[in-house]
């Protein structure tokens, strides 16, 4: 089986997409000839031609205003954004008009577009280039909301979401595009969005994570082993609609939780999670669920963005609270 | 466009080599930046302006202390030119105590409250109408200040652009609004990404003066900025500049620069560089001769050394500095 990391089997996903799909339009800045910031779209414009992978002018909110157009009229538009942070200016679109519609005109127009953005920090970059807002996407009602934290799930996850008849925004973890490579089976096939990955088994303890946490909860699961405890995690990887039901049969098992992410604390998607575990799971709660986050700040330059993305040691620490609570 | 334009008469043979000075640091300070940050030694993300001396120093060059700027990602030659410290730039980059965003904000987020800087900021257009709001703020106050506002081609063609200069227009503002034309956004050509000549030329759609002026030529483009700025103070409103330069290194860092061909960059590198051109202007003018050029040069690359040993020295931000300035 072909070997990949995660920014080959979004190209490579992207490549199927393109043959599978003659209306399949990927739009972008740089998309073309750059072959995007991180070389996601590479050699696609090469194989697919100008009119089908588009180099955009820079105008986000012509790239989802357009795209919403062309949706519209039948395309399939895949939008590639530089930066989560980048999209900002397009932003408007999103919450007014893509999220809005098939609801607007109660089911006469769909609205079934991907919008591709790299996320999160954790890659010496800082500022609007490490942005990690899902919770602003995951609030918004209309919007699917997806977050691959390995190179299998984001081919799967990446064609499930440009098959689906909604608007999904694809959320790529900067730091992991190159971070491993593992086998990723060349044919097509699908993950289902809302379906939430059960990473790790364990009795003690529950972590919850996505995207850029995953490999960090992983390595602190793997050292709290030495103190004999045995974590169970879930990577829940599609954050609207979430798994609600592999969630709370873990807590029934357990009866403790940690969420984990890097966007800043307050209003960040841990607090859905623990809300819904609460409502749902109450009595089987051996203590409360404990969020282990990025602090409510933009993110850092240097030394002080280890400070605000949440480590091994953060998550160790958060675990040994949660079982001696 | 490429008719030669006269010296400044207003500037001294002093304040002229002051400025050449001020290139020549602009040009060392980028340089440096590029090998640290090929050496792995700083991080962020960067974007040089090496090649595009002369837009930065002319523009800023007829701009008084309490003139205001705003600049963008490709922003440290702004920065100098408006007078920073060249030390705590370095330092900022370094991702230092004592740089200007305290060691959190790198390259792009460079404010500079004491020299009317305004500050850099990622989002390309993201300047626009903030220096709409100052300029603003300069005439409801009644305040003796223009803003000058960089942008490049690219952010010619986000919705801040058009939105910023509309307003600018219709509220008669004390704004100059520069365009750094160096032909490319990231890849994308200008001539591919816009269907006029001139982004100049877009001045007329929204009913204010435009300019065209060869970037590379820093007297060309000090005579077109004093242009606007003489508008601009007696109220006669906004004016459009473009200079039209170009950026000699890649985008950013992992830019294999597939989007053009040698030939081009050769051609500006050795046809049009701002600094050969500067020099051949004074030493022809008989205004500097080559020893004293070198020594100008030889003194600015010395400056960005001992910017180095500054940033070096400097202590780290302490860990617990993470949250201040989030709120007041
Ligand atoms: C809103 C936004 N979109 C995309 C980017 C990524 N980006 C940074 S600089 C750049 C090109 C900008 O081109 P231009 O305005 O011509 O300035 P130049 O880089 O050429 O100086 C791009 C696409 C960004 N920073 N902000
Ligand atoms: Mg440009």
């Amino acid at each position: 089986m072909p070997v990949s990391n995660m920014i080959e089997s979004i190209r490579d996903a992207l490549g199927i997409a393109l043959a599978a799909d003659d209306d399949l339009l990927i739009l972008g800045e740089d998309v073309g000839r750059y072959g995007g910031v991180f070389r996601a779209t590479e050699g696609l414009q090469e194989r697919y031609g100008p009119d089908r992978v588009i180099d955009m002018p820079l105008a986000e909110s012509s790239i989802i205003g357009a795209a919403i157009g062309l949706a519209l009229e039948g395309y399939k538009p895949v939008c590639e954004i530089q930066f989560l942070g980048f999209l900002y200016p397009g932003f408007e679109q999103l919450i007014s008009h893509v999220s809005r519609i098939r609801y607007r005109t109660q089911g006469d127009y769909g609205m079934s577009m991907v919008i591709r953005a790299p996320m999160g920090s954790g890659v010496k970059s800082h500022e609007l280039h490490s942005d990690s807002f899902e919770s602003f996407y995951v609030h918004i009602p209309g919007i699917k909301v997806v977050v691959p934290s390995n190179p299998y799930d984001a081919k799967g996850l990446l064609l499930a979401a440009i098959d689906d008849p909604d608007p999904v925004i694809f959320l790529e973890p900067t730091a992991l595009y190159r971070a491993e490579r593992e086998e990723v089976p060349a044919e097509i096939y699908q993950i289902p969005l809302g379906a939430a990955k059960l990473v790790r088994e364990g009795q003690d303890l529950t972590m919850i994570a996505w995207g850029g946490m995953v490999p960090v909860v992983k390595e602190a699961a793997v050292q709290l082993v030495e103190d004999q405890i045995q974590c169970e995690i879930i990577d829940i990887r599609s954050l609207y609609p979430f798994d609600q039901d592999l969630i709370v049969q873990s807590v029934k098992k357990t009866g403790r939780v940690i969420v984990v992410h890097e966007a800043p604390r307050t209003l960040g998607v841990g607090a859905e999670v623990a809300a819904m575990i609460q409502e749902q799971a109450f009595l089987f709660l051996e203590a409360p669920i404990m969020r282990v986050t990025g602090y409510d700040v933009p993110t850092p330059l240097g030394a002080l963005e280890h400070v605000n993305r949440p480590d091994v040691n953060r998550i160790k620490k958060a675990v040994q609270q949660v079982l001696h609570y | 466009m490429n008719k030669q334009v006269e010296l400044p008469k207003a500037f001294s043979k002093e304040r002229l080599l002051e400025l050449a000075h001020q290139m020549w640091l602009i040009r060392y300070f980028d340089e440096k930046v590029d090998e640290f940050f090929a050496r792995g030694l700083i991080h962020g993300t960067t974007h040089l302006c090496v090649g595009q001396e002369a837009t930065a120093a002319g523009a800023c060059a007829v701009l008084n202390e309490q003139d205001k700027i705003t600049s963008t990602h490709r922003g440290h030659g702004h920065c100098i030119a408006k007078g920073a410290d060249v030390n705590r730039m370095m330092a900022e980059l370094f991702a230092r105590e004592t740089g200007y965003c305290k060691g959190k904000g790198g390259s792009m987020h460079i404010a500079d409250v004491d020299r009317g800087n305004l500050g850099a900021n990622g989002i390309v257009g993201g300047g626009i109408p903030i220096a709409v709001g100052s300029a603003l703020t300069a005439k409801m106050k009644n305040l003796d200040y223009v803003t000058l506002c960089f942008f490049g081609d690219g952010a010619s063609n986000e919705g801040s652009f058009h939105e910023g200069i509309n307003l600018a227009s219709v509220w008669n503002l004390p704004v100059i609004f520069f365009c750094e034309n160096n032909q490319y956004g990231m890849s994308g050509s200008v001539k591919e990404m816009t269907n006029i000549e001139n982004i100049g030329d877009r001045a007329a759609a929204y009913g204010i003066p435009g300019i065209v002026v060869e970037g590379n030529d820093l007297f060309a483009v000090i005579e077109a900025t004093q242009e606007a700025l003489e508008r601009a103070r007696n109220g006669g409103g906004p004016t459009l500049i473009e200079a039209k330069t170009y950026r000699w290194k890649g985008h950013s860092k992992s830019d294999a620069k597939k989007y053009r061909t040698k030939e081009e960059e050769r051609f500006w590198r050795t046809e049009k560089d701002p600094l050969v051109f500067m020099a051949n202007r004074l030493i022809e003018a008989g205004l500097t001769d080559e020893q004293e050029w070198e020594n100008i040069r030889l003194q600015a690359k010395e400056e960005i050394e001992a910017a180095v040993r500054y940033a070096e020295a400097s202590p780290q931000p302490s860990l617990d500095s993470l949250e201040t300035d989030v709120y007041a």
